[in-house]
């Protein structure tokens, strides 16, 4: 009798354990796609005339399998286990909690299937037909009923800063994802967007920057406000700043979404708006990212010895490279030269596997050992690895990308005195090959080092509870 | 009211909400209540502890 009642005064880690050992998976398998398609852009000969695997059909798989199977599953678990702990309550419902994880699988599972298969809205990153739509808005309102009632629930007065930034994650994501996927169904796996020409591109594009400001950037900022405090043992350097850095953020960035539509057909004044509101919104982002490097001050010899802690510190400052860089980018004259360049590509990386990437898997490696028991991870020295591995892998990447993007920018740019082309398009592409090259390179890095990962995983899940704390292996590396 | 003054008195609002947030966030008020915020995410490692045992024990059966 009195474990039913037990059970409800303590966590519930169950869910917070399927979604962290699914962010490992999904790691692997979209960053795997990623080298593969990489591959197919070095040698083209790579997609083997098959439909399925052509690049067109695989780049969307490979999207929607970082964003929303590997970096979105790192969400489900660590705002779980967040607003848990700092709420000092069980989640609102286990079944729901539940319903979000098996429900979210069934999304990803359905999109690895139909997006092969050339089933497509052709939107950026909101490739998914109607009914896997319907289905995510279902699992998502779920997930905020989850959160919110979690937060409803709370033994403490306060709400801790990190559930604000989980909080407009989950909310704006509701919105975008709504209002970005009103369509017309015309067949089970066909559907027209309701909206048309300057419009649906402005919708889009507010959609696909504000999913990059609150699922990749709110999100895992939310993330950073728990993981860095807590691996580093001390309180976050100004909480204070944290407050101010929520509100600058979640109210500049709805109006820069413009940038990504500079020279279309959007009114000028638009892309104006957008271009001042992304240099404005460097201020909030450099704010977050000092706060977050600074709640070291004292301890930076920790850096030293703790790889977690240097995870999510790297973290942070691909965090600060990425938000220096897209202020940059926005400006009119830059994107001129940026825009459709593998700079963009470079961009979106350092972001992605700099900041989004590594601040989830410094989280994943404070969470499984915490989750199952442990003082650690099966190893220490491992986990030191795949630091190298993957800041190696991002770095070759990235550079890569910014040498072949503004090679490009310039090939194409470039005008003979009578004022035809200089170059045609293929010699820009001849240029990029070796480039392409390198990035694989720093990709087939990246996914090792997520192997890596999930042996270390595997090791520390299945190791007798306690048997890890004064290990040899643990020894620092 | 044309759009164009729409947005400025629009622009000015958010700019005067956004100095009341920085005034209130800095201010003495808070300082108490933000700094046990800060560290409150240190106060539940029994919770934690007892979740983990528990599941142990259970899982012993
Ligand atoms: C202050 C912050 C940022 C600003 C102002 C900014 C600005 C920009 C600009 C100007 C572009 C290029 C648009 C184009 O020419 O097509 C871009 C693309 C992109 N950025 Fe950022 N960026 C910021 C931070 C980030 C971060 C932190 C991430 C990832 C976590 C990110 C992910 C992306 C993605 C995915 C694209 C590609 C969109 C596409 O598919 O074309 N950005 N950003
Ligand atoms: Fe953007």
């Amino acid at each position: 009798m009195s474990q039913t009642v037990a059970s409800q005064t303590e966590y519930n880690y169950k869910v917070v354990r399927q979604f962290a050992i699914m962010t490992v998976i999904w790691g692997i398998v979209g960053m795997g796609v990623g080298v593969f398609i990489a591959a197919q852009l070095a040698w083209p000969a790579l997609n083997f005339d098959i439909p399925w695997l052509t690049y067109s059909r695989l780049r969307p798989l490979h999207t929607n399998a970082v964003i929303f199977a590997f970096g979105t599953s790192a969400l489900f678990a660590t705002s779980y286990y967040v607003v848990q702990r700092t709420c000092q309550t069980r989640l609102f419902s286990d079944k729901l909690a539940s319903f979000t994880f098996w429900g979210w699988q069934a999304i990803i599972v359905a999109a690895a299937i139909t997006l092969p298969l050339g089933i497509t809205s052709s939107k950026e990153y909101a490739e998914l037909e109607w009914p896997i739509d319907i289905a995510i808005a279902v699992v998502w309102v779920t997930y905020a009923v989850v959160f919110f009632g979690t937060l409803i629930n709370r033994k403490v007065s306060h709400i801790y800063v990190a559930n604000w930034f989980y909080a407009g994650f989950i909310i704006t994501v509701a919105v975008l994802h709504i209002v970005n996927s009103m369509a017309v169904p015309v067949s089970l796996t066909k559907s027209y967007s309701i909206y048309a020409g300057a419009v649906d591109a402005m919708v889009q594009w507010w959609y696909g920057h504000n999913a990059v400001g609150f699922l990749l950037t709110a999100g895992f900022l939310g993330m950073m406000y728990y993981f860095v405090p807590k691996q580093a043992g001390r309180p976050v350097y100004s909480y204070r700043l944290s407050v101010v850095h929520f509100w600058a953020l979640v109210s500049l960035y709805i109006w820069a979404g413009p940038h990504h539509l500079h020279y279309t057909a959007l009114p000028d004044w638009t892309q104006s708006l957008g271009m001042v509101m992304s240099v404005i919104l460097f201020v909030p982002s450099w704010g977050g990212m000092i706060n977050g490097i600074m709640t070291l001050s004292g301890a930076w010899h920790k850096l030293r010895t703790d790889p977690v802690l240097r995870f999510l510190v790297v973290s942070l400052s691909f965090y600060g490279m990425s938000t220096f860089e897209g202020p940059m980018m926005a400006i009119k004259s830059v994107n001129a030269l940026s825009h459709y360049t593998d700079w963009t590509v470079g961009h979106v990386h350092s972001g992605a596997l700099g900041w989004v990437a590594m601040i989830s898997i410094g989280a994943i490696y404070h969470l499984i050992p915490a989750l199952f028991g442990h003082a650690n991870m099966y190893s220490v020295k491992l986990v030191n690895t795949h630091f190298w591995l993957h800041t190696v892998g991002v770095v070759l990447y990235i550079v890569a990308m910014w040498i072949s993007g503004v090679m490009q920018g310039l090939m194409w740019r470039a005008v003979n005195s009578d004022g035809t082309l200089m170059y045609s398009f293929v010699q820009s592409l001849e240029a990029s090959y070796p480039f392409y090259v390198m990035r694989f390179l720093g990709g087939v890095f990246i996914v090792v080092g997520m192997l890596v990962m999930a042996y270390n995983v595997f090791r520390t899940v299945t190791a007798k509870s306690g048997s890890l704390a004064t290990d040899a292996n643990t020894q620092m590396a | 009211m044309d759009y164009g003054t729409y947005r400025g008195i629009l622009t000015l609002v958010i700019l005067v909400l956004f100095i009341v947030i920085v005034v209130w966030a800095y201010s003495k008020r808070t300082k108490g209540r933000f700094d046990d915020a800060a560290k409150a995410i240190f106060d539940d490692e029994i919770k934690h502890d007892n979740t983990i045992s528990k599941e142990e024990k259970e899982s012993e059966k």
